[in-house]
């Protein structure tokens, strides 16, 4: 049987956790399923999304989907002129493609966010964060999840 | 009802602090089913707001993948003494508040 893509990830992840160096793989948004992309230019629009500025802390390998710890963070000086608007946060897999819409001003000082997500099974999480300037800057990270959230049943 | 709030008591003109909170709140996504196989109704906060002397400081909107008990945590430069106000909204009517002081030399 060849080796499916799902397989090859779920083997990465596990070879790095193996290799104890927390890797979370960085990739352009090439092949991203139509919800996630239709979600993504529900808030951007017809704008160019560029990569980088943004970071996005996330272990990348969850025993538990229903509680993961997420801080997103962006480079910026934080002024009146050159802020960061908001911060956005869609992933691949959920039954929705939202997760949380965060706004800021040139008073937050800091362009972090924290929260803590639920991930219904192994995929993507996208964060994009519209600055000041109307441009549009993203990045994406790969986790693999082994007890998936939302959709167990409830007792 | 209960939120956990932390801000710094004290702080300087200028600097950057940390606001975390956590609201406790079930955060139902409205996939799940029941044993039987009838479909749990969503059961979400929507939003938070926080304040800082009446300004707006930060806003966000939440989804179902939200995990329950909502945590958030985010940054403010402290300007002046004052009030934080905090508020969630939700779904059902769902309306919870709190608020937090500080002192700025």
């Amino acid at each position: 049987m060849p080796t499916t893509r799902r397989q090859f990830l779920s083997l990465a992840g596990g070879a790095t956790v193996a290799g104890t160096i927390p890797i979370v793989t960085i990739r352009p948004l090439d092949a991203t399923p139509a919800m996630l992309t239709a979600a993504i230019r529900n808030v951007v629009g017809e704008a160019q999304i560029r990569t980088g500025r943004v970071k996005l802390d996330i272990p990348p390998l969850v025993e538990n989907g229903n509680t993961v710890p997420m801080t997103v963070s962006v480079t910026s000086p934080m002024t009146a002129n050159d802020y960061v608007k908001s911060i956005h946060v869609f992933n691949e897999k959920n039954p929705q493609p939202n997760i949380g819409n965060f706004y800021l001003n040139p008073s937050s000082g800091r362009a972090q966010v924290s929260t803590r997500i639920r991930l219904a099974d192994t995929q993507k999480v996208v964060a994009v964060a519209r600055l000041s300037d109307d441009t549009f800057w993203q990045v994406a990270a790969d986790i693999v999840v082994t007890l998936a959230a939302c959709t167990e049943e409830m007792n | 009802m209960a939120a956990l709030i932390n801000v710094p008591a004290k702080a300087k003109h200028g600097d950057v602090i940390e606001i975390r909170t956590l609201t406790s709140h079930i955060m139902e996504t409205g996939f799940r089913h029941t044993a039987d196989g009838k479909l749990v109704p969503r059961d979400i906060i929507t939003s938070f707001t926080c304040r800082y002397n009446g300004a707006e400081i930060f806003r966000a909107d939440l989804f179902p993948a939200i995990a329950a008990n909502p945590y958030l945590s985010f940054f403010t430069v402290a300007k002046e003494s004052g009030k934080f106000e905090f508020e969630w909204t939700g779904d059902n009517g769902y309306s919870s508040t709190a608020s937090a002081s500080i002192a700025v030399e």
